[in-house]
């Protein structure tokens, strides 16, 4: 485990290393288009005939993103690591 | 027509009147969605709306809560608003709003329906052991949120009677004069001062413990003064909103007795009532607080410039006959309610899945047990608040 070189507060906090990517997977049905997500992260979230629509599937690592999934009032938002592993919301 | 040559209204339009709203929003969504406005304090504004361009004005990046802070905003409040969420843009805004949210998702919020319900059926046996007339606002509409918002957060729901003359203080224009509302405020912050030295000593289940952990573990995430704002916050708007929108609620179903009976024979049409009845009520006597553009904006036909202020008109958001078919009739069957009685954007409501699943309750119970409910009064003697943010009855006295 020594492999990867040491992180920065901000890497961190992103959850990841730079240059990490995330996937992210809004669960249309679900969505009450409050626009929390578009409000909070603007770059990665769109409302559409107001739902929710990633603007990218695969993403840099970015804190806000996971803010904004964090944020949902439904939970409609999933961010994952490459691996699959779910970073946002916490269960 | 250039921006000079425009008529600049006085706004609020009229002096709120039961739900009625003002015509003239009407209007101005056909001829004139943005509309130079001047309110009785802060500078000239535009107003907003129909119901697409208000969403853009609270969800849009280019669109600045925080950028009031050193503005004279336009408000009806002789005060402006304190330091707080509602003055705060991402990403700092978003810093202190993730740590609120997760106690406020839908799914946490279910968790908390079996006692919501347990609490709204004992307010209920106590008005049907004292009998008829009672009042619905201080016997029902005003205990339920206040205890469920405390046993959320871990404010002791016996102070009730000291907090809630202060949060008054929180939703007050000029039913307080502004020293008083000042003192309030502070009042507020002391008291929750207390209860965060006490959870520091002895940590319990509730939000003011979690948070008071997050600021132990690592204060750049949150400081002293953020996380007593915040919880202050919390504990005035968890229950000043709701506890005005039940008998509001009430008060529609009561004068539409066609509507009364349709959730009568079916109390599983409740959930869409409510998102209609948050639709239909013009909570709000005036809009929604300012955003101050931070670039040109080209909005509803006009060029918002740089630095100027924007105000949204939710309630005419929600009449907006491009998105609500027939929107002034009440109707529980509408396919589809993206209504935005909650806000819009990064500001909406932190409160949201809470406020429905108490007013679903409430509804639910008043409709479910008192099968004649109807005012003790005469229609034309309810006395309503005035001096207020929003539109609300003194007391709703009851018969059953
Ligand atoms: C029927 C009840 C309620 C209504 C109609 C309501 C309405 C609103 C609206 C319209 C906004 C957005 C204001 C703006 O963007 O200008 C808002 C924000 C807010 N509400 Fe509610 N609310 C209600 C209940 C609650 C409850 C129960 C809570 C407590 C947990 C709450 C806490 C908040 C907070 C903290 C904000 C500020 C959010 C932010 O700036 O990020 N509200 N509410
Ligand atoms: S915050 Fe959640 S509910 Fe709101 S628009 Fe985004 S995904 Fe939809």
């Amino acid at each position: 485990m020594e492999e990867r070189h040491a992180r920065t507060r901000a890497e961190a906090d992103a959850g990841g290393v730079v240059g990490d990517d995330w996937r992210i997977s809004v669960d249309g049905g679900t969505c009450i288009g409050a626009g929390i997500c578009a409000g909070t992260a603007p770059t990665a979230f769109r409302l559409v005939n107001g739902v929710s629509t990633p603007t990218h599937d695969t993403v840099e690592a970015d804190d806000a993103i996971r803010a904004a999934a964090e944020s949902c009032p439904v939970e409609a938002i999933t961010v994952r690591d490459r691996e699959g592993t779910v970073i946002a919301p916490e269960p | 027509m250039t921006d000079t040559q425009r008529v600049v209204h006085a706004y609020p339009f009229s002096p709120p009147d039961r739900f009625k709203l003002d015509p003239f929003y009407a209007e101005l969504r056909r001829r004139e969605p943005l509309t130079r406005v001047r309110m009785p304090y802060g500078e000239e504004a535009w107003l907003a709306t129909r119901y697409a361009d208000v969403r853009t004005v609270l969800g849009d990046a280019r669109f600045s809560r925080a950028a009031s802070a050193d503005r004279d905003e336009p408000r009806i409040s002789p005060r402006k608003l304190e330091a707080g969420l509602l003055l705060m843009d991402p990403p700092e805004h978003t810093r202190l709003r993730r740590l609120v949210a997760k106690a406020f998702t839908a799914r946490r919020v279910e968790q908390l329906r079996p006692r919501t319900q347990e609490v709204a059926n004992e307010l209920v046996d106590r008005m049907i052991a004292t009998g008829p007339p009672a009042d619905l606002v201080q016997h029902f509409a005003t205990p339920l949120p206040i205890t469920v918002i405390c046993e959320l957060l871990g404010v002791p729901v016996e102070d009730q009677d000291r907090f809630h003359v202060w949060s008054e203080a929180v939703v007050s224009t000029t039913s307080l004069s502004v020293e008083q509302i000042a003192g309030y405020i502070q009042n507020l912050f002391a008291y929750m001062r207390g209860l965060i030295a006490q959870r520091r000593q002895e940590p319990t289940e509730d939000l003011i413990s979690a948070l008071v952990r997050v600021r132990d573990e690592d204060n750049q995430r949150l400081s002293e003064d953020e996380l007593v704002r915040l919880l202050t916050g919390l504990l005035a708007a968890g229950h000043e909103t709701t506890v005005t929108q039940i008998p509001n609620f009430t008060y529609v179903l009561l004068t539409n007795p066609d509507k009364l009976a349709e959730l009568r024979a079916d109390p599983s049409l409740v959930p869409a009532a409510v998102e209609e009845l948050m639709r239909y009520v013009p909570l709000g006597v005036a809009s929604s607080f300012a955003r101050y553009a931070t670039e040109d904006v080209e909005l509803g036909g006009v060029l918002v410039r740089a630095g100027e202020p924007v105000i949204g008109s939710l309630s005419s958001a929600n009449r907006d006959e491009e998105v609500f078919p027939d929107p002034d009739s009440l109707d529980f069957g509408r396919s589809a309610n993206p209504h935005i009685g909650f806000g819009h954007g990064a500001h909406h409501c932190v409160g949201a899945q809470l406020a429905r699943m108490e007013l679903q309750v409430a509804i639910d119970v008043l409709v479910r047990r008192f099968p004649e409910l109807r005012f003790a009064v005469p229609e034309e003697e309810l006395e309503w608040k005035s001096g207020m943010l929003v539109r609300g009855l003194k007391r709703m006295p009851v018969a059953w």
